[in-house]
């Protein structure tokens, strides 16, 4: 089974095709990061203008990577949700109209689904059950995976995103957008001593996370000192060491509430090497997919969808997207 | 000549087809819903005509302005179409669109399309009717506020879309002199996209399926960081 993958739920977009054979044929990520860059963050109406410039053109440029006809797929597989609702749209119509044409079935995956499934796109790869820490700009969650379309939802962040928090304490510091990287570079020469920030909710039970309490004490943190590159570098790694403990710590909490020993990382922040490091550490086996399926790609869409349209299921012609939607709610295959 | 239309752009959802000179459509007022409705809307009128995607010339849809995110779907619906049938497109104006159907079923020969394009403006064009019968833009499309409209320099044109509705006071006072008759209740609609796409596409106007494209009009969205 050959499937097309289509992946546009915020400022990246992607396309794959993967097969049950070979595995991933081809595929491509156009990322929108320098068309937002101006504006400080993701502006949705100009995601949506930019996803419909690009997908169709990708499209074809990864059949013909491929060496591929059309005919040769077997169907198509979108991220419906969650995600920013009008760039979600292009690739849901664009992908269910292609399905429609070539008259092959169509299939909705959750974008979270995919990024915690990508780990299964290695030669080295998780069984299941595991524990999955998906973090990145838009998510931070901790989930128990007992199979395909088997969540469930363990811890949450009840503000920003740890990517989010990133971002924002790095703009703190004058770093330009996206800054997370850039932090997390600075972080590399700055003084764990020299400040100690909050590690928040560690001390209440539970898996949940609170992330902007510690980008307001980034910022007190900043206005108490002169500016110089080394106050900057040492608030830079006194927040990275806050975050990463406290991811840590959560991981920890949730292996051993649920009593499993795998735990895969996903998510543009699973690329951060502090984080990598620290989770090393963890009495447990830890998957990381390779940088290139840990940020948003239609890899992970393609290999989701061909396991649910292998298992049978497809979309009816309404072309619905969940701009909120629970991995919860995601159905068993 | 076989040419499928569709046209999402406002809050009516619509499919034509044109076959050998014959028009047919299918119209639903439907707000928020185009999605869900425009596969099985196109589905059921290929089945009615007993015509594949196969046998199409082309693909036409209305291409805005109107709604960002209907436009959208209608776009990305028919660049999936267009490229699954390997299928040429014709891009139309919604403001086209609308002045076509005045001229045929009003008999008028000058239009002044205006749809609302919220925020205190308006999208607004001119067209005139043709020797062959189709809406030929004379004023060019643009998104304004209806106080900046400049008064067109001959008389007895028809006023066109919702918008002369909505800016009713507005847009009588400044072009009262100017105007025979007003339509207000006209929306872009599939049937007419159809009409004006046969003559784009004798013209050498359809485009490949990646280069079929929202025309916005509104192209300031957001505000660059100092």
């Amino acid at each position: 089974m050959r499937v097309l993958g289509i992946e546009s739920s915020c400022d990246e977009t992607g396309i794959a095709i993967m097969d049950s054979e070979q595995g991933l044929v081809a595929h491509t990520v156009y990322s929108q990061i320098e068309l937002h860059a101006e504006y400080g963050g993701v502006v949705p109406e100009l995601a949506s203008r930019d996803h419909i410039r690009k997908t169709l053109p990708l499209i074809r440029s990864t059949l013909d990577e491929a060496k591929m006809k059309a005919d040769e797929l077997d169907g198509v597989a979108y991220t419906a949700g969650p995600g920013l609702i009008g760039a979600l749209l292009v690739g849901a119509s664009l992908g269910r109209s292609l399905a429609w044409g070539w008259g092959v079935p169509a299939v909705a995956v959750h974008h979270m689904e995919g990024h915690l499934l990508a780990p299964m796109l290695e030669d080295n790869k998780p069984e299941f059950p595991f524990v999955a820490l998906l973090v990145s700009g838009g998510h931070t969650l901790l989930v128990q995976v007992k199979g395909v379309g088997q969540y469930k939802v363990l811890g949450e962040s009840l503000d920003d995103a740890v990517g989010e928090a990133f971002d924002k304490t790095a703009k703190l510091l004058g770093l330009p957008y996206p800054g997370g990287p850039e932090l997390a570079k600075l972080a590399e020469r700055g003084n764990p001593e020299r400040f100690t920030f909050p590690r928040p909710m560690v001390n209440r039970p539970g898996l949940d996370f609170s992330f902007s309490g510690l980008k307001t004490f980034a910022l007190n943190t900043v206005h108490s000192v002169d500016g110089s590159d080394q106050d900057k570098a040492d608030i830079a790694r006194a927040f990275e060491d806050a975050v990463v403990d406290t991811l840590f710590i959560k991981c920890r909490r949730a292996l051993e509430q649920v009593r499993l020993d795998t735990l895969i990382v996903a998510g543009g922040v699973g690329a951060n090497q502090r984080l990598r490091k620290k989770l090393s550490t963890l009495d447990a086996n830890v998957f990381y997919p390779r940088p290139e399926y840990c940020t948003d790609n239609g890899a992970m869409i393609a290999y989701a969808g061909m396991l649910r349209l292998q298992a049978g299921e497809f979309v009816s012609k309404e072309i619905k997207v969940k701009p909120r939607w629970s991995l919860e709610e995601v159905a068993a295959t | 000549m076989k040419l499928l239309a569709l046209d999402t752009s406002t809050e009516a959802c619509s499919t034509a087809l044109l076959c050998e000179g014959e028009v047919i459509f299918h119209h639903q007022h439907a707000p928020r819903k185009h999605a869900d409705l425009i596969l099985p809307m196109l589905d059921e009128l290929l089945a009615e005509a007993e015509i594949k995607l196969s046998q199409l010339d082309a693909i036409a849809f209305g291409r805005g302005p109107g709604s960002f995110t209907g436009v959208r779907i209608a776009t990305s619906v028919t660049q999936g179409i267009a490229f699954s049938a390997d299928k040429p497109v014709v891009p139309v104006s919604t403001l086209a669109s609308v002045a076509q159907q005045v001229i045929d079923e009003q008999n008028e020969s000058y239009v002044l399309t205006a749809l609302d394009a919220r925020m205190g403006e308006v999208y607004w064009a001119g067209w005139k009717k043709n020797p062959k019968g189709f809406a030929e833009n004379v004023i060019p499309e643009s998104v304004l506020p209806p106080e900046k409209i400049q008064k067109p320099e001959q008389d007895n044109w028809a006023g066109a879309g919702n918008a002369w509705k909505i800016y009713e006071e507005i847009l009588s006072q400044k072009l009262a002199d100017n105007l025979k008759n007003i339509y207000s209740d006209t929306t872009p609609h599939a049937a007419s996209i159809v009409r004006l796409a046969e003559w784009y596409f004798n013209d050498g106007l359809a485009v490949p399926a990646e280069e079929a494209l929202p025309v916005y009009l509104r192209n300031k969205v957001a505000e660059k960081k100092p």
